[in-house]
């Protein structure tokens, strides 16, 4: 166990060494001078070796690399152009919409996609079963900024049921914020539940084949009983896994649901940042959404442990 | 291991077809491509010709679909845009195959370049798949090639990823050790026993893939940060709308149509070819 545990943090740290390569790598990827790109064509050749030697462009590649890791590792994450302060202060400030955001998504998948997944595969090859299957294909087909532009223009402009955009002002308080989340949330958790439907209804397919269930059934339990306790418990594994996978299906979502509801999270920070040639406001967002992803998958890892007794390391 | 599963015996083709929706979906798909690749000779309308007086026309008599802000066929537009939209879907689910099994290959046969590869291939796929696109885009420049090169970027390593794990395992089978004892080189062994062993689960990641890109697309054009909006896609078109879309919903609706449908038929395609190919997966979803 404890050989396990430091084996997977090892090869974390490693995953994570790659990401801040590739966000190091990624923005010298650029043809040309990247602090004349950033400041755009306006900029005096004197303003453009200022902002080298203020972004280190000006020292040897191999320097400037281990300095970038280095800070990175130390939550430093450089600073933005465009606002002229810490790059994970600009973050901090965007992150609550998109954090809630992205958890009221998951809630709402779960929500749809587990109950509809284990019922479907009770009930295998039936009506609801293959209305099931398809609704889950066609979601995973639909945009979801396109979907969420019509509920928006149905639902919200038109019947008033939700506020059509925004997240509230400087001073609302937090629940007044959260109704504002309630439309995109639930859009973007119905886009994204086909995916934990399709995981749910196979594990669960999977499970109810086996001979503890037709044990557990032959002793005359009730169905719901044999079904729930002795089948989800089982299920659970697979069910776990793609919570982390919906993980990075939600954040991409998120950056386009919060351009159709026009809410200041980091999604709509990220999109201004390429607009504007923020690159290291870019870098940085990339590195804290790929650590809280591979963080997230240690986690369901780990949670295995605790569900199912079997799994030994 | 193509040995046994359904295809060898009755052909892909009567494989692939035995299932009503996979073929409406196949014979879409095929009927969408036809018609976008003749839009210059099918579209009523020059698809850049505006008509101040015609705008936001209402789906009818004088344009079919409508018409958009700047008065130009929305229909004429929208099969201009699909063959951009699907050369870009092709462009990237071939691209990104090409350079992903080139990384799968090397992971999987060689066993010193497999940690460093892997990781690699980890810390691709924890980057949300948007949001490494539109920073790539950023950096490169929002051409049509460099939009289907960040896609390809984005997405080759779900190919590796296939790839190697067939890689592993084909490695270990006899025919492929016999043909190394007898004195193959590398190069010839791994294309001619390893690739050709592991080519059908590549082929379903790639379809899926081109679905996948063409909805990526459609999102960075609508964020804006995609190809230049001079040309027209169906993501681009969507954006244009929205800014109207109380008065014309139509704007938005069409465009989204067009989206949705091709990816379906692309995800059924692919659901059918896996189903196909590889019974034992099929079984499995």
């Amino acid at each position: 166990m404890a050989r396990y545990l430091s084996r997977r943090i090892a090869g974390m740290a490693a995953v994570v060494l790659a990401v801040l390569t590739i966000a190091f790598f990624l923005v010298r990827l650029a043809p040309g001078d990247p602090a004349a790109l950033m400041l755009g064509p306006d900029a005096s050749p004197g303003e453009a070796a200022e902002l080298r030697a203020r972004l280190g462009l000006d020292r040897p590649i191999a320097a400037q690399y281990a300095a970038f890791v280095g800070n990175a590792l130390r939550g430093d994450l450089g600073q933005s152009i465009f606002f002229n302060q810490p790059v994970a202060q600009v973050l901090a400030s965007r992150a609550e919409p998109t954090a809630l955001l992205a958890l009221f998504s998951l809630v709402v998948a779960l929500l749809v996609a587990v109950p509809t997944g284990i019922y479907a595969a009770c009930r295998r090859g039936s009506w609801f079963d293959q209305a099931a299957v398809s609704t889950a294909m066609l979601a995973a087909s639909v945009p979801s900024f396109w979907t969420g532009l019509m509920a928006q223009r149905w639902l919200a402009t038109e019947y008033g049921w939700f506020p059509a955009s925004g997240y509230g002002g400087p001073d609302s308080v937090l629940l007044e914020r959260i109704g504002y989340l309630i439309l995109p949330s639930l859009i973007l958790g119905v886009v994204n539940s086909a995916l934990i439907l399709r995981f749910t209804r196979a594990s669960m397919l999977d499970v109810l084949g086996e001979d503890y269930i037709r044990t557990a059934r032959a002793k005359g339990m009730r169905e719901a009983r044999v079904v729930l306790r002795h089948g989800l418990r089982n299920a659970g594994i697979p069910i776990i896994t793609v919570i982390g996978l919906t993980f990075a299906l939600l954040v991409s979502g998120a950056v386009v649901t919060e351009r159709v509801f026009n809410i200041p999270g980091m999604g709509n920070l990220v999109v201004s940042a390429v607009l504007r040639r923020d690159y290291p406001v870019i870098q940085g967002a990339l590195i804290v959404v790929a650590v809280l992803y591979v963080g997230i998958n240690l986690l369901t890892d780990l949670l295995y442990l605790l569900v199912d007794k079997r799994v030994r390391y | 291991m193509a040995a046994g599963s359904a295809w060898e015996e009755r052909g892909l083709a009567a494989a692939l077809f035995s299932r009503r929706s996979v073929a409406v979906a196949a014979v879409f798909f095929l009927l969408l491509t036809a018609l976008v690749a003749l839009a210059p000779w099918l579209a009523p309308f020059d698809p850049a010709a505006m008509s101040v007086r015609e705008r936001l026309s209402p789906p009818g008599d004088g344009f079919i679909l409508g018409a958009d802000v700047f008065g130009r066929d929305v229909l004429s537009r929208l099969l201009h845009a699909g063959r951009v939209s699907l050369t870009i879907g092709a462009g990237v689910a071939l691209l990104s195959s090409v350079s992903g099994i080139l990384i799968g290959l090397l992971a999987g046969f060689f066993r010193r370049l497999d940690a460093p590869l892997s990781r690699l291939i980890d810390a691709m796929m924890a980057f949300p798949d948007i949001l490494l696109a539109i920073s790539l885009v950023a950096v490169l420049g929002g051409s049509l090639a460099n939009v289907i090169i960040a896609l390809s970027i984005v997405y080759a390593p779900r190919i590796a990823r296939v790839v190697r794990a067939s890689t592993l395992v084909a490695r270990e089978l006899p025919y492929v050790e016999a043909a190394r004892a007898l004195g193959s080189s590398t190069g010839y062994v791994l294309l001619r026993h390893v690739l050709a062993n592991i080519l059908s689960p590549i082929i379903v990641q790639a379809t899926f893939i081109f679905a996948y890109a063409m909805l990526a697309e459609s999102g960075l054009s609508f964020l804006g940060v995609g190809i230049d909006p001079a040309t027209p896609t169906w993501g681009a078109m969507i954006n244009e709308g929205r800014l109207v879309i109380d008065q014309a919903p139509f704007l938005v609706l069409f465009p989204g149509l067009a989206i949705s449908l091709t990816v379906l038929s692309l995800q059924l395609v692919g659901d059918g070819l896996r189903d196909a190919l590889d019974p034992r997966i099929a079984n499995q979803m």
